[in-house]
């Protein structure tokens, strides 16, 4: 079973550079937490604080509320996943899921058995005897889940593990390392860089940038309720309207842009004359009709349309800080109607359009 | 080759090739067809060489194993190599396991140059060198005898520990680098994985560092076990009469005796033997000549 992860006033340094910064923060046992950051923002670091191959400068890392200091990583119950996957190349199938168990003294009847029961988990019967190199590379993935898991780990680590698969394979790998979550009731924490990952299996997402947590929460919270700037913009695509809050109503305010006057959701309670961003989301503007109106509206130039299947990206000239992207459905008949126009009203509400302070992007 | 032939040109490709072919013929091949077939022949003076005596016989290597002194000598450097390997390999594991894995940038680069430096200077000098430290009044006993540790000073050289030290020593590189070669291109992810899911450092090295390094150790100890099993001054300088190596009884029958097929059958059988060894680690160790090119 899972246990819980806390890690109080974490700091963690390389000579001058900081590169975690008290990070204080608790994982409760059997959840899915990812840590999702762009590379370099200290995620791979925390990583290996939990797991024992790092000592923190500052602070202490406790699992199952049991202070890990001086603990080295071959005794912490925990397991890592490395992004290469280190298996041993030059150990069978079950041999590489075995060895946690061989480590443990298990003898070697007994650790075969238990190697083909997670070959079953992992959905590889009779690969036991085959070597590494003659496996796929989602198949790899799978042993070493099973590698790890093997040793019962009760907090299991995992460093971008699907970051070298293609697409389809990834997104297989998703759902199939939640199912084995679920079933195995062991805490998931999660290190990558890709949004979808982190937003598709988390219980509970922690966003980094340059060695803090900025932002701890569910994936809908994090997506629809971001803290700043950087979160918004790391976490989904965004569109920015910079401007001056003029007015505040209620939760809502007013804030006056390059392209107008637009209304949102004061999510940190902002006071009037504060320099502001108006963000919204590219799905939740949509294109209006003659005589439609709504909450917030601009009206561009369509500059260039990205046809992705499912949507159509529409790309409009010079409205906010970058150009502004609509992602619309495709119904079949959308991109021929909007090509045929040559300027677009925009609409989007209230409730799509988030005020937050200006600050650092993850546009840089 | 083609490579070599469209990369320089034909007349630079077919000097290299040429040069080498003398090389391998003249230098390597030659020689040693020469000593074989010298060792199959009696010694006789040079008016009856090629006379009605100058038959091909086993006599020289009857006398190898019929004197029960070289017979003794021979095995004895055999066995004495076999420890100068092991004990080579028991001092240089862990140094380029060090290089190898642990340290980093400027610490490692100092290393190596600590390790090499010595071997600028000549092989006798430096084992010259261990002669003064472990010398009857040298500077190994006067510091044992001056801490109080022993009352009268041991004598090192004039028996095998004093060879079996500097052997060790004088092929420390060579044992060393085919190690850290090995060693190197292990991904340091793997031994971490290994600590990761409980493995102690003993099976961390027995399961995961030794089998990956197993080409480089099989090289440095061949090597290490030819160099040793063919020196000379090493035994010469820092042993006695006990412990006399067989190279040494080569070069009485050649310097000494006059007795040139007699020596030639001793060598020959001294690089039997070698090879032998050598076939030998390889399949004991499962490399191939591919792992040990590489």
């Amino acid at each position: 079973m899972g246990q819980s992860v806390e890690l109080d006033n974490v700091t963690m340094r390389f000579g001058d550079f900081v590169a975690v910064r008290n990070v204080s923060l608790k994982i409760g046992a059997g959840e899915f937490f990812s840590f999702l950051g762009p590379s370099g923002c200290g995620k791979t670091t925390i990583l290996r604080l939990i797991s024992g191959f790092m000592e923190p400068t500052e602070g202490a890392v406790r699992i199952g509320s049991k202070d890990m200091r001086g603990i080295g990583p071959n005794r912490r119950p925990t397991a890592l996943i490395f992004q290469n996957l280190a298996l041993f190349p030059l150990m069978k199938v079950w041999e590489n899921i075995a060895f946690g168990l061989e480590a443990r003294g298990v003898g070697k009847a007994q650790r075969r058995r238990r190697a083909e029961e997670l070959l079953d988990l992992i959905a590889l019967p009779g690969y036991a005897d085959k070597a590494v190199s003659e496996l796929s590379g989602g198949q790899r993935q799978r042993v070493a889940i099973a590698r790890a898991l093997a040793v019962e780990p009760a907090v299991l680590l995992l460093d971008e593990p699907l970051s070298a698969l293609d697409l389809k394979l990834r997104q297989h790998m998703r759902s199939e390392l939640r199912a084995i979550q679920r079933k195995t009731g062991v805490t998931f924490i999660y290190i990558t860089h890709d949004q979808g990952e982190a937003l598709t299996m988390s219980d509970r997402i922690g966003v980094m940038s340059q060695g803090e947590v900025l932002q701890i929460g569910q994936p809908a919270d994090i997506y629809d309720a971001p803290q700043n700037a950087f979160v918004a913009t790391f976490v989904g695509e965004s569109n920015l309207f910079p401007g001056t809050i003029s007015r505040i109503e209620g939760k809502e305010a007013l804030i006056e842009t390059a392209v107008g006057p637009m209304r949102g959701r004061n999510l940190h309670a902002l006071p009037v004359g504060t320099p502001a961003i108006a963000l919204v989301r590219p799905e939740r503007m949509r294109v209006l009709d003659a005589g439609e109106a709504a909450d917030n509206m601009l009206e561009s130039a369509p500059q260039r349309f990205d046809f992705e299947g499912a949507f159509i990206n529409v790309l409009l000239d010079g409205a906010g800080e970058r150009e502004t992207i609509l992602h619309l459905t495709n119904d079949g008949r959308t991109q021929a109607r909007l090509q045929a126009a040559t300027l677009l009203r925009v609409g989007f509400d209230t409730d799509a359009t988030m005020i937050l302070p200006q600050g650092q992007t993850a546009h840089g | 080759m083609a490579e070599l032939f469209r990369r320089t040109g034909p007349l630079i490709a077919w000097m290299a090739l040429l040069t080498t072919l003398l090389w391998v013929a003249f230098m390597i091949v030659l020689p040693q067809v020469m000593m074989v077939d010298f060792s199959f022949r009696p010694s006789l003076p040079p008016s009856k060489i090629g006379g009605p005596e100058d038959v091909y016989t086993l006599k020289n290597y009857a006398t190898l194993w019929a004197n029960t002194i070289h017979r003794g000598i021979f095995f004895k450097t055999i066995w004495s190599s076999m420890l100068v390997t092991v004990l080579a390999l028991a001092v240089c594991y862990p140094i380029a396991y060090h290089l190898a894995q642990v340290a980093r940038g400027q610490a490692a680069a100092l290393l190596i140059v600590a390790l090499i430096v010595p071997f600028w200077v000549n092989e006798i000098l430096r084992t010259f060198a261990w002669f003064l430290i472990l010398s009857r009044n040298g500077i190994f006993n006067s510091a044992l005898v001056g801490l109080g540790l022993i009352d009268r000073p041991i004598q090192f050289i004039d028996g095998n520990i004093g060879v079996m030290i500097g052997m060790v020593y004088a092929y420390i590189l060579f044992m060393v680098f085919p190690l850290y070669n090995a060693m190197e291109s292990l991904d340091r992810h793997q031994i971490e994985a290994a600590r990761d899911l409980g493995a102690s450092t003993w099976r961390i090295h027995w399961r995961v560092v030794i089998p990956h390094a197993k080409p480089g150790i099989a090289v440095g100890c061949i090597m290490t076990f030819m160099l040793s099993a063919g020196t000379i001054a090493v035994p010469r300088l820092l042993g006695g009469p006990r412990s006399r190596w067989f190279t040494e009884v080569i070069y009485s029958w050649f310097f000494d005796g006059g007795d040139w097929n007699q020596g030639a059958a001793y060598a020959f059988a001294l690089l039997i033997l070698c090879i032998v060894f050598i076939l030998v680690m390889m399949r004991l160790f499962r490399v191939s000549l591919q792992d040990i090119a590489k």
